[in-house]
């Protein structure tokens, strides 16, 4: 067969082709694997801790290494605590920006600068809204690039000195309140939920504004043919459309908030107690573990390990409870369309 | 108006007839108008406020970081408490080389199984690997390093840059995968039917049409893992530690001694009570931030290059 432009492949290259689907299919099994040595590997370090202080280091209180007594409720509580708020404040700010986004204000507000000016609409002008749209969505997205450390430097030094005079004022005016009860001490709860909300913001923008979008447009059309204003659209139509997404971001921007390490590590204070107020220094799981991982002695590897293996459980649940919400969120929006 | 007889006339032939305009017009006394004025201006204005603190971040970075930031700060080493000048010139060096190594490692594991995942991705195996991946984005980075102590610096004895480097490896494997699983389901099947027409077997048809063509897209995903990677401090600050040396030293690379890192460095430094060092932790985080983002527009750029249908 003289040079022919296709040929069947030759036994060398059959035998290529299995070894290479063979090592494709055994990186796949190895980041099973992977997954499963963390998990085991962190249990195993931890089982010694597990055995000595059984379930009593879920709910103790005292953390103590000089007479040997360690617990962690505190931490736990820390960590729903700031996590819960932090989360308070991004889907607030989060949400309000997706609307910002996916409701058409920007083509209003290009509409309405272009009315000022007295400008007429040039044909490339159209774009302007997108443009903008895009250019706020980048700096959202930039939001979420910058380190966690840096963040924590940027609370130390211009969070917690910002907020020091309301705080201040807080506590002297309103301390009967349980939210204020103790006096500002620079770092604590308050600083930590303002820099952990502003941290997983960008999480809830990006998926919430996903989900307004994908609210099918005959269902807004058909609200503002009846009469509803933009705001009764959005309560009455869109956001119950899109609720099952956003609310599925918003549970995966929980387990982001209670994994978060060093903004809290930085700005929380690291003191073992639980308290509901704002301005108290409280600890965090994943703040204890970077703490006090570099000194730890062998037994206190143990103990930690187990402190590990809690806050993985815990945003184990997280994540899968967010994830399945997310996928039956996109299955119900395919019925409305 | 009156329902009389004239008035049905007019009516039919001025079709305005019997509106009253003043009622249409828009006007904030009217409940439902203010309710949405409101409504528009309080989403307004905490759009606004969600931005302050971007600006603020980036206006500190630049006031107080830059101006530290000098060839002394880049090329130097960490200066002691009381010491005045020095830089953190091992940290980036440290950065760079744990980053590096990370990548080297799960680069090449992260392709293979997308193309494992992307081609026959139905299986069960596929399936669990695809859970194992999405189980890993939403994996706390501090367990990362947990993991990292565990297996890596227990075994060996010694925190050191290997231990950091598969810390970070671990978080960015899930991002390589799943970008790199899209970018490869994003190529024309056409073109992959072509490639086997003309007799290349599904490896040939993999390396010579399917990786070429996805390549900008799994290198986005690449960079964009190399971004989070290089900004992350809890899974180094107990595996690689800090050193206050440089991490190569006569022709030496000591991969098996605690190493520095940028992160590290700022996290150390920013609870000091010294002004030199909180100065120089704003010199380093300009400098990572800046890292970071070269690494995230260098991938945004390759993913507008994507080949799509």
């Amino acid at each position: 067969m003289p040079d022919a432009i296709s040929r069947p492949p030759s036994r060398l290259q059959r035998a290529t082709d299995q070894v290479f689907r063979r090592l494709c299919q055994a990186t796949a099994g190895l980041l099973l694997a992977l997954v499963v040595f963390i998990v085991l590997r962190i249990a195993t370090a931890g089982a010694p801790a597990m055995r000595e202080f059984g379930l009593g280091f879920l709910t103790g209180t005292t953390w103590d290494p000089n007479q040997g007594r360690h617990a962690i409720l505190p931490e736990i509580w820390g960590t729903l605590y700031t996590s819960v708020l932090g989360l308070l404040v991004g889907t607030v700010f989060g949400l309000a920006a997706a609307v910002f986004l996916a409701e058409g204000y920007l083509g209003q507000a290009v509409h309405r600068a272009l009315t000022a000016l007295k400008l007429e609409l040039r044909p490339g002008w159209a774009q302007l809204p997108d443009r903008l749209e895009q250019l706020l969505r980048n700096l959202v997205e930039l939001l979420a690039a910058i380190p966690s450390v840096v963040y924590g430097l940027w609370g130390i030094f211009v969070v917690i000195p910002m907020i020091r005079p309301a705080a201040v004022w807080l506590h002297a005016n309103l301390g009967w309140v349980p939210l204020f009860g103790t006096s500002f001490s620079g770092p604590g709860v308050l600083p930590a939920v303002l820099v952990l909300g502003i941290m997983i913001m960008p999480t809830i923008t990006a998926i919430s504004r996903d989900a307004l979008i994908s609210v099918p447009p005959k269902l807004r059309m058909a609200a503002y043919g009846l009469g509803a204003t933009r705001w009764e659209t959005i309560f009455a139509v869109i956001l119950p459309t899109a609720a099952r997404g956003i609310f599925g971001g918003v549970v995966l921007a929980f387990g982001r908030a209670l994994g978060e390490t060093m903004a809290l590590a930085m700005l929380v204070g690291n003191s073992n107690r639980i308290s509901v107020s704002l301005f108290s220094p409280a600890n965090t799981l994943a703040a204890l573990l970077a703490n006090s991982f570099p000194e730890a002695g062998p037994k206190q590897v143990a103990i930690l390990m187990y402190a590990a293996l809690v806050l993985l459980g815990i945003t184990l649940l997280v994540n899968v409870i967010g994830a399945a919400i997310l996928q039956r969120a996109s299955r119900q929006l395919e019925g409305a369309r | 108006m009156p329902p009389d007889a004239s008035a049905v006339v007019t009516q039919d032939l001025n079709p305005f007839a019997g509106i009253d305009f003043s009622r249409l017009e828009r006007s904030l006394r009217r409940p439902r108008t203010l309710m949405g004025f409101l409504l528009d201006t309080l989403v307004t204005g905490t759009t606004a406020l969600a931005l302050f603190p971007l600006f603020s971040v980036v206006w500190m970075l630049a006031w107080r970081g830059g101006k530290r930031l000098s060839v002394a700060a880049l090329t130097q080493l960490p200066p002691s408490p009381m010491e005045a000048g020095g830089g953190f010139g091992n940290a980036i060096v440290g950065s760079l080389f744990m980053v590096g190594v990370a990548t080297l490692l799960t680069v090449p594991i992260g392709i293979l199984t997308a193309v494992y995942l992307a081609r026959d991705g139905g299986g069960r195996l596929a399936g669990a690997a695809r859970f194992a991946a999405k189980v890993l984005t939403g994996f706390p980075s501090i367990l990362a390093g947990v993991f990292a102590y565990g297996a890596v610096v227990l075994l060996t004895g010694s925190f050191s840059a290997i231990a950091g480097a598969i810390a970070l490896g671990i978080l960015m494997i899930p991002t390589i995968i799943l970008t790199a699983e899209d970018a490869l389901r994003a190529v024309p099947a056409r073109m992959l039917e072509a490639a086997i027409g003309m007799g290349a077997t599904p490896t040939q048809a993999t390396w010579m049409v399917l990786l070429p063509t996805a390549l900008p897209g799994i290198l986005t995903g690449v960079m964009l893992a190399v971004a989070r990677a290089a900004g992350e401090t809890a899974p180094l600050i107990f595996t690689a530690l800090f050193s206050n040396y440089w991490l190569v030293s006569h022709g030496h690379v000591a991969a098996m001694r605690p190493t520095a890192s940028l992160a590290v460095l700022i996290f150390n430094f920013a609870g000091m009570p010294f002004d030199n060092q909180i100065e120089l932790a704003w010199a380093a985080a300009l400098v990572l931030v800046l890292m970071v983002l070269a690494a995230n527009v260098v991938g945004q750029t390759l993913s507008r290059r994507q080949v799509t249908q």
